[in-house]
């Protein structure tokens, strides 16, 4: 087991360089002066231009500053926001909460839908509803989401009235941050009819973001089934009586479970790609729309900060990931 | 013995008859598949709209009218048969710029595989053949390619290089492009291992010949199988950039720039936000259903 996390670590850890490289080259790679890039299009007097430049080390070679860019990282100092002067990683975590909240929602709802989806199509092979789910899960996998969302707020928000168009809670509820989760705190503050308005605000980003993963998993977990249900071992198990229901649950399904996991852990970066359009389209205060409007406000420091610890998030899901596959696939373990 | 006669004669035409080519075999396992089959006509279609735009649509994609903001569409109240799909809030024909936009989708959808599938060809080549630091090294990078959200490493460049077309189109051929090496490095450690790459290297093949006479031609079906639902791909997240103000900029008749235009009509004009998405999701779908077609047929190992 040891060997195996050892052999996992010793591939993340060039990863995150090259993306610590990768996010330093960024700001490099802007055309123009960086400091002036930084500065943006106030300008700045040649004083503190001088200054910058030495601050920044910018008068040092490239692997130099390139060293003292990592020095800071690793001290978890990404620098500042050019337009509110806050730390990026302040900012990070203040809105990171509200992405991982809808995150969450959206890879239960994939997962409470997908998994049964894809074992009754598996088992009832070929049949209307088989036809139906593959159908279903190829125009989800097609869809383009911020169209979806676009279109769900039409029927949803406008025609009927149901659910609200934007945001995370109505303005007149008013509670501390306790867990940053909005259905938790709401629901910690005891206000009456604020865990109801946090509730239907996360109704439609929840559908929206999780389509992707819901048909994915739903394709990835009935092709996993029907591989199980032709194994010898499930013929063995019919061979004793066992019901129907019983194969199905307990002998196929623990072991199509095994290739559905690695495709769960695979949605981390789904599901982020998915949030920088939801969060635009629904006004979600998370890092999705945090790094869509350091785009158009040119806040260099957030996007370079941004793509390092988005980039460091999925890369440590996925670590995480392939440490439960080795616990729940004891093969894979034996192989390394 | 009757019967032993017919078997005989039976056995004797079966083998008269030559087995079908490869490219009979293909098409007749491809044309059982009716999703593929539907695929490939709508993409045919699409083609053609996208060819034959200056002749079929009804107006200029950039024509305004002003006397006719956000008409909707033909068959409902208010509507009229000049513009049929109704027209946007400066009074262009939503039809015609549909039209106009399957050939902007179409360039980026194939533009971006040809680039990320040359350059993946030569990479992955490179890797698998070379071996070595130089291996690691190109695999490293799209290990870290991979792991970052595609969107998010599309956004950081287009920011970079500024947005538009060409740069979103390059951003979007960076993403997609770990997956062409990976399939071309798997393919090529695969069949380098066989023995018609020995038996060439034996009779003196360079290692160019060697790369991509002997070798590229036996990885082409995996390759075929990813620049087919890669089109998809490549249009989807195209016009996602599109969306976000970071792809073709206005006014480009773009499906995914059509939509970030429509955003702030969703409340009364449903039809400026209808018709660009679904454009883009049938388009998309017939990707998909073609590449999973080719899939199937070309490669029976991998079907699901």
């Amino acid at each position: 087991m040891l060997r195996f996390i050892l052999t996992r670590l010793s591939l993340v850890i060039p990863t995150f360089i090259g993306m610590t490289l990768l996010a330093f080259l960024m700001i490099r790679l802007v055309p123009g002066d960086p400091i002036e890039t930084l500065a943006g299009e106030r300008g700045i007097d040649p004083e503190r231009h001088a200054a910058l430049v030495k601050e920044y080390g910018l008068d040092k070679p490239v692997l130099a500053q390139y060293a003292i860019y990592i020095g800071r990282v690793l001290h978890g100092d990404l620098g500042k926001s050019m337009i509110t002067q806050e730390p990026v990683v302040r900012e990070f975590v203040a809105l990171f909460p509200a992405t991982i909240e809808l995150a969450l929602c959206a890879i239960a709802f994939a997962l409470l839908l997908g998994i049964p989806a894809g074992m009754l199509a598996a088992v009832r092979r070929n049949s209307v509803f088989d036809h139906g789910v593959m159908g279903l899960s190829l125009t989800g996998y097609s869809m383009p989401i911020f169209w979806w969302g676009l279109l769900l707020i039409l029927l949803f928000s406008v025609q009927l009235g149901w659910t609200p168009v934007s945001g995370r809670i109505a303005v007149k509820y008013f509670f501390e941050p306790v867990t940053g989760f909005h259905l938790v705190d709401a629901w910690l503050s005891g206000e009456p009819g604020a865990w109801k308005s946090a509730a239907s605000h996360l109704i439609l980003p929840t559908i929206v973001l999780g389509t992707n993963p819901l048909a994915i998993i739903a394709r990835m977990t009935r092709s996993a089934m029907l591989e199980v249900l032709g194994e010898d071992y499930i013929r063995t198990a019919r061979a004793k009586g066992l019901s129907n229901a019983r194969v199905v649950a307990l002998h196929a399904f623990r072991n199509a479970l095994i290739p559905v996991v690695t495709v769960i852990g695979l949605q981390v970066s789904v599901l982020f790609t998915g949030a920088i359009l939801t969060e635009t389209i629904f006004s979600w205060p998370g890092v999705g729309k945090w790094m869509i409007e350091a785009i158009s406000r040119r806040d260099y420091p957030v996007l370079q900060g941004g793509l390092l610890l988005l980039g460091g998030v999925v890369m440590v899901v996925n670590l995480l990931v392939d440490l439960a596959y080795g616990i729940i696939n004891p093969r894979v373990l034996r192989a390394s | 013995m009757n019967v032993m006669n017919e078997t005989a004669s039976a056995a004797m035409t079966d083998a008269n008859e030559a087995p079908p080519g490869p490219l009979r075999e293909f098409w007749g396992s491809f044309s059982a598949n009716a999703g593929a089959v539907a695929g490939l006509v709508i993409v045919i279609a699409v083609l053609l709209m996208a060819a034959l735009a200056p002749q079929i649509a009804p107006h200029a994609p950039d024509l305004t009218n002003n006397a006719a903001f956000l008409q909707p569409p033909a068959w409902s109240r208010g509507g009229s048969w000049s513009y049929p799909l109704g027209t946007d809030a400066i009074g262009r024909d939503i039809l015609s710029r549909l039209i106009h936009g399957g050939r902007l989708s179409l360039t980026i959808g194939i533009a971006v595989v040809a680039l990320s599938i040359v350059v993946g060809i030569v990479l992955g080549m490179v890797a698998g053949f070379v071996r070595g630091v130089t291996e690691i090294a190109i695999m490293r990078l799209m290990d870290i390619i991979l792991t970052l959200p595609s969107l998010l490493l599309a956004i950081v460049i287009v920011a970079i290089l500024g947005p538009g077309l060409m740069n979103a189109m390059l951003a979007v051929s960076v993403v997609v492009l770990p997956h062409y090496v990976r399939i071309t490095r798997a393919a090529v450690l695969s069949e380098t291992a066989k023995d018609y790459v020995t038996a060439a290297r034996l009779s003196g093949a360079g290692r160019l010949r060697l790369m991509f006479i002997e070798v590229l031609p036996n990885c082409a079906a995996p390759l075929i199988v990813q620049a087919s639902l890669g089109v998809s791909t490549a249009i989807l997240d195209a016009a996602a950039l599109g969306f976000l103000g970071l792809g073709a900029q206005p006014p480009a008749a773009e499906w995914g720039t059509m939509l970030a235009d429509a955003r702030e009509f969703v409340l009364r004009a449903w039809w400026v936000v209808t018709f660009p998405g679904l454009m883009i999701l049938v388009t998309v779908l017939a990707f998909n259903l073609l590449g999973d077609g080719l899939r199937d047929a070309l490669d029976p190992k991998l079907k699901r």
